[in-house]
């Protein structure tokens, strides 16, 4: 099977426009065909995806499975993964069979939002297996689409001002982003990703406009792509439109925003930025690595305060996102590792919490933090649920979200004592707030009159958290199984990085001759 | 076995958590019992057999990026083998005597809470053994972490009462504060080393002594920076001064959760750390002196504060927590032995004395106001036998220039021995004598307070005040074995002879000597004694090497030291430098010095006799006539006042602030104004437009983009 990705790719297209083709009707029977359509088609392609996996070999830094063809109008379409990529695949698979069936009691529209999130699949799979530009962009951009219509359809009340919001962030932030691809192209003569990791951009200083451009080129480039990665992640001062967001999108769209959505801009990180631009990164770091530290206390203080279960969560999740990018601008094997394993961790993590805020909303109908209190009493499964993961935000160690933590600080501390010890302290505030949230929602006596005949969780919803917290805990107690794939990827990749940057080139050539 | 020993409470965790509906409540909690026996009887074999080679056994790979290795895996040494007695036997104990305490709880009508409550305990002895069989500090995080939640889950047991969940929230958050410093410390380990191995870093220890780390804004010394970071973790998990906040507020939990988790294991575990880093902290004075000094400002703060408490458990929290800066005291000055000898026998007479105190509140219906006690003695003889034994230990009574007393006796008058000979008779020497005397009289005023004197409080309660059921009474009858032969059986092995400590501990006796050459070659300003003496030239002294190395080091920031490669780490399970002769000073200290904790002993009962049982109306006198002293004693120094306004008020506002002034304001209304001035016309126009049309109205619009896009690209291709 020599076009597995594409098979994974677009089996969720396919399985799309079937729906939007043959199924008609607006009854119960369609509704529920629909439903079934879209969990066997999501369930097929996890399957697929694990012929990937275990096909994978980690030893080899290059790009494997890879399909290159000729497109339309004389583009190119190239499909590949390596240790970077193979494993946000995988989350993708592994996390859309679930989210779907989390929406099982969606009943308005429920063909169209099911179209939606397979479109959506398919359109987030192309993101990290594209080796192209133009296929990269297309599906980079594209993916908007079926999330701008997920909040703006399906959503809560605010819900045309957040899509709106969440469209224009990410969008404004993509159109510096093709600038800098059209003069890619232009520097290159090429689209292809790989030809282009190798290519060397300039990086003599200029001035522009009076200011000394340091990293010339290649700073700005950077600086382009930064603007579309940053506001995706998304990093302070431009994740305002994440809470938004969240707060209006239905269950489903915040796991699959929190989940995969945000892991685009570190994934874009890994893949354009270090390698295509390693001067530019070089100058910028410093920068990065600070409004990271800035994001992890900022925002975790403004959780705190949070009144709305799902705006908190959010602004924990910008908090996380911030180890990922002081991870990766550590420019080390634990930070990037580290940052790696973060994303994939805080996938299962926040997507289940996202998933403990949906159980429920579907029961009272509100996300104030304010309406809850002494559900332990009655739902005592989701107590320890709800627990589990809320110990998972926090980092405690045995859970997959200790490890990410861990590795990105002991990159930071390597690259710059205060970035690390700023966001260290990021493990004072993730426990205050998780644990003040925990306790006005699940602890207490249970006193409000609306909250008594609240029920239990069902067997659906207990069998969602299964694989999630299984996912959690293994990687917490062998978290080899991520690290062992994406090891040699990062050290290939860290290894061209330092040999284009004249200073530690020069350092290693030092060493090298000891 | 040390595999049985530590996975058989985990097992009877999951067992009870999760299968007690199949196995009852009684089986939940007959299985976690029996294994924890179970666990301490094979823990017993181990401590009895341990021979002197460091045994390590390997579990599984854990964590694994570039250099940085870490194993899941255990480390058999005497420090090991004390904490594995000291966990399982108090644990096990705490077990059985659960059984009975939480037999009957008003607060959960009908509900099956037991097999949760087992599940939490055996859950912890778990993640405690985790700790203290690691091989490498991250292991220890991961049990450092786990005690952590679960101490959170039990003194949070009361989950309907708002008090009992805020004071969970508070030991876990103040905890986190100490973890902050203790993670960083690992950072900097690791990047100094490239390893966080125990023996890794042993090894490299001296060469960290000469190596300095720049840490924000300057260079430090890298042994003594990092092992005052770990240190600081070691302040939030034994609630030293600062970080003690915690501890009394934990007491909202059962009481079993108190004598176990808050007295004698989980609270130790700052104490076993500095031990298990001795190797590391020989080579970091400034950070020890750090130690010395605030073991000893705690020691005395929490004794004071145990003066005026009136809750019963409050009382031995502050009296635990006061015990622990003796523990450091021994540590800080270099005689781990002593530190690890206190701990021992303080887990025995601490677990009776809150058992003890559990019993009596069982008795009296879950009163814990010492107020509203008195004359029980009658009522609860055994109880009461159990809490004098308790009390003789910890006031420390014994033939003052013998071996002969209590555990509490031997182990504390070597603390105070070593903090005499460790600081030529300083500070730490003087704070610890008068922490003993006022031990002594709040230990006494308890006994008074509740079993002597008239009976206070509600009648009814006083009427049917009953003695606890056996399966809370053996626990204290065994535990006051302890409290009365611990001292003087393993006296020899923690505070004997110089060869007699090093055999216990596995130590080669020769090995100092040969290390020694090595050592004062590069350590003669460094040199123990020399700044024990004289701070101020230890000071200079320092100083001057800081310079010199400075010079010698061209980038010590990119030079982590790779001494773990060319050294070797030192044998056995503590270590004591070639120029630390503080055990051995310890035996020779004046006579005065031996006899002074006694004195402070007599002082402080005949005061507390005194006081409640010869003029019971002096104590509210005093108080009315100094108001000022009793309300600041009364009010724990005001800590959790000053606390709430410097970070908890400021936090929250802070927080508040930057989200809406932050947030709102300036990014939105920034970016707003810049970008997203549109949205309010889009909106308009999609307010206008029903939902349906949203979908194909902003589809047909993203089309058009993409569409757009694409074929700018293909247009600059071509024109290329």
């Amino acid at each position: 099977m020599n076009n597995l990705l594409s098979i994974i790719t677009f089996l969720p297209l396919v399985a799309a426009v079937i729906l939007a083709l043959f199924l008609r009707g607006d009854d119960e029977a369609a509704a529920r065909n629909a439903k079934y359509l879209a969990l066997a088609a999501t369930v097929a392609t996890f399957l697929f995806s694990l012929l990937v996996i275990t096909g994978f070999d980690p030893a080899d830094t290059g790009f494997q499975f890879v399909e290159e063809g000729e497109w339309i109008m004389g583009l190119k379409y190239k499909m590949g993964v390596d240790g970077i990529s193979v494993l946000f695949v995988m989350l993708t698979t592994f996390m859309m069979p679930l989210t779907i069936w989390a929406s099982w009691g969606v009943t308005s529209r429920v063909k169209e939002y099911m179209i939606a999130f397979l479109l959506l699949e398919t359109l987030m799979l192309g993101v990290f297996m594209a080796l192209d530009l133009v296929l990269f962009y297309l599906f980079f951009e594209a993916g908007l689409i079926p999330m701008f219509l997920i909040i703006g359809i399906w959503g809560g009340k605010d819900r045309i001002y957040a899509s709106f919001k969440f469209f224009l962030y990410t969008f404004l932030g993509s159109v510096l982003m093709l600038v800098a691809m059209i003069y890619m192209f232009i520097d290159a003569g090429t689209t292809d990703i790989p030809t282009l990791m190798a290519h060397k951009f300039g990086s003599e200083d200029f001035s522009l406009l009076g200011i000394q451009i340091v990293g010339g080129a290649q700073t700005l480039l950077f600086l382009a792509f930064f603007a579309s990665f940053a506001v995706k992640m998304p990093m302070w001062p431009v994740h305002t439109w994440l809470p938004d967001a969240h707060v209006q999108a239905p269950t489903a769209g915040s796991v699959v925003l929190a989940a995969i959505l945000l892991k685009m801009g570190g994934y874009g990180f890994l893949r354009f930025s270090l390698p295509m631009f390693p001067i530019g990164a070089d100058v910028m770091a410093c920068f990065v690595l600070w409004l990271s530290a800035i994001a992890i206390v900022y925002t975790s203080l403004v959780a705190l305060v949070q009144e709305d279960m799902k705006k908190l969560i959010a602004y924990s999740s910008v908090a996380h996102m911030g180890y990922v990018t002081a991870g990766i601008f550590s420019l080390n094997q634990q930070g990037l590792d580290g940052a790696i394993f973060q994303m994939i961790s805080h996938g299962f993590i926040s997507g289940a919490l996202f998933l403990c805020v949906g159980v429920i909303y579907d029961r009272m109908h509100t996300r104030e933090i304010s309406a809850y209190g002494g559900l332990v009493n009655r739902m005592p499964t989701y107590a320890l649920i709800f627990m589990f993961f809320t110990m998972a935000n926090v980092g405690l160690p045995g859970t997959s979200g200790f490890v990410g933590e861990f590795l990105t600080l002991v990159g930071m501390f390597k690259a710059n004592t205060w970035v690390a010890l700023v966001a260290t302290s990021g493990v004072i505030f993730s426990a205050a707030y998780a644990l003040y949230l925990y306790r006005r929602v699940v602890f207490g006596d249970l006193i409000k009159e609306s909250l008594k005949s609240i029920t239990e969780m069902n067997g659906r919803e207990k069998a969602i958290f299964a694989p999630l917290i299984f996912m959690t805990l293994l990687l917490g107690v062998y978290p080899s199984l991520v690290t062992d794939i994406i090891g040699p990827s990062v050290e290939a990749l860290l290894t061209n990085f330092h040999a284009a940057i004249p200073a530690d080139a020069a350092e290693m050539a030092q060493t090298a001759s000891h | 076995m040390v595999q049985f020993i530590l996975f058989a409470p985990l097992f009877g965790a999951l067992v009870a958590g999760f299968g007690h509906r199949f196995i009852g409540d009684k089986g939940a909690q007959i299985l976690t019992t029996a294994l924890l026996f179970w666990s301490a009887f094979l823990s017993w074999i181990v401590f009895l057999g341990l021979g002197s080679e460091t045994q390590i056994i390997h579990l599984m790979d854990w964590v694994q990026s570039g250099s940085l290795s870490v194993d899941w895996s255990i480390r058999l040494d005497r420090l090991t083998a004390i904490m594995l007695v000291v966990v399982t036997s108090v644990s096990s104990l705490v077990h059985l005597y659960s059984m009975g305490y939480m037999a009957h709880d008003p607060q959960f009508e009908g509900e099956s809470y037991r097999p949760r409550f087992f599940a939490y305990l055996s859950f912890f002895t778990f993640t405690m053994l985790m700790l203290v069989t690691s091989d490498n500090l991250l292991q220890m995080f991961f049990g450092w972490e786990g005690v952590g939640v679960a101490s959170y889950l039990l003194i949070g047991f009361y989950y309907k009462k708002p008090s009992a969940n805020a004071a969970a929230i508070k030991a876990f958050v103040v905890n986190r504060v100490g973890d902050f410093g203790f993670a960083l410390g690992i950072f900097g380990l690791f990047y100094m080393t490239d390893s966080i191995r125990f023996d890794d870093v042993f090894a490299a220890a001296p060469a960290l002594a000469e190596t300095n780390l720049h840490f924000l804004w300057r260079d430090w010394n890298a042994a003594n920076l990092l092992a005052f970071l770990l240190f600081v973790g070691a302040m939030g998990k034994s609630a030293q001064l600062i970080l003690h906040t915690w501890l009394p507020d934990a007491m909202e939990g059962p009481t079993p959760v108190s004598a176990l988790i808050h007295a004698a294991t989980m609270v130790t575990a700052g104490v076993f750390l500095v031990c298990r880093m001795s190797p590391l902290m020989e080579y970091a004075p400034e950070a020890t002196n750090f130690i010395v000094f605030l073991g000893a400002t705690t020691a005395f703060f929490a004794a004071t504060v145990g003066l005026v408490q009136n809750d019963i458990k409050r009382v031995i929290a502050y009296s635990t927590c006061s015990q622990l800066g003796y523990m450091f005291v021994a540590a800080g000055v270099g005689v781990y032995s002593v530190a690890m000898f206190h701990l021992f026998t303080h887990a025995f007479f601490k677990a009776m004395l809150f058992l003890g105190a559990g019993s009596v509140i069982h008795g009296m219906h879950h009163e814990q106001d010492m107020r509203n006690y008195g004359n029980l003695r009658k009522k609860l003889p055994i109880t009461f036998w159990a809490m004098m034994i308790g009390t003789l230990a910890i006031t420390g009574v014994g033939i003052p220039l013998t071996t002969i007393g209590f555990a509490g006796f031997l182990s504390k008058d070597a603390v105070i021995e070593s903090a005499f000979a460790g600081t030529n008779g300083g500070y730490a020497f003087w704070m610890l004598v008068i922490a003993a005397l006022f031990t002594s009289f709040y230990s006494w005023r308890l006994m008074f307070m509740t079993f002597y004197g008239k009976a206070r409080g509600d009648k009814h309660t006083h009427e049917h005040a009953h003695e606890s059921p056996l399966v809370m009474t053996i626990p204290l009858g065994v535990l006051a074995l302890g409290a009365i032969f611990a001292g003087m059986i393993w006296y020899g092995s923690f505070f004997g002879k110089e060869e007699q400590v090093q055999k216990f501990f596995g130590i080669e006796a020769h090995a100092s000597a040969s290390h020694g050459e090595a050592a004062d070659s590069h350590s003669d300003d460094h040199a123990k004694d020399d700044h024990a003496a004289d701070d101020h030239s230890h000071d200079d002294a320092a100083h001057a090497t800081e310079e010199a190395h400075a010079e010698t080091m061209a980038d010590p920031a990119h030079a982590p030291v790779a001494a773990a490669h060319h050294g070797e780490a030192p044998k056995g399970a503590i270590y004591m430098g070639a120029d630390n002769h503080v055990l051995h000073d310890a035996h020779y200290v004046p006579k005065w010095v031996k006899v002074s904790p006694f004195v402070a002993m007599i002082i402080g009962f005949v005061t507390a006799f005194w006081f409640y049982i010869k003029n019971p109306s002096l104590p509210k006198r005093l108080a009315e006539t100094f108001p000022l002293i009793y309300n600041f004693l009364l009010n724990k120094w005001y800590f959790d006042e000053i606390y709430d306004i410097l970070f908890v008020k400021p936090a929250f506002a802070i927080g508040r602030f930057l989200w809406k002034r932050g947030d709102g304001n300036v990014i939105d209304g920034f970016l707003n104004g810049v970008a997203m001035g549109i949205v309010p016309w889009f909106t308009k126009q999609a307010g206008r437009a029903q939902t349906g049309y949203v979908f194909s109205y902003a589809f047909a619009m993203v089309l058009g983009i993409v569409a757009l896009v694409t074929i700018m690209i293909i247009f600059s291709g071509g024109a290329h």
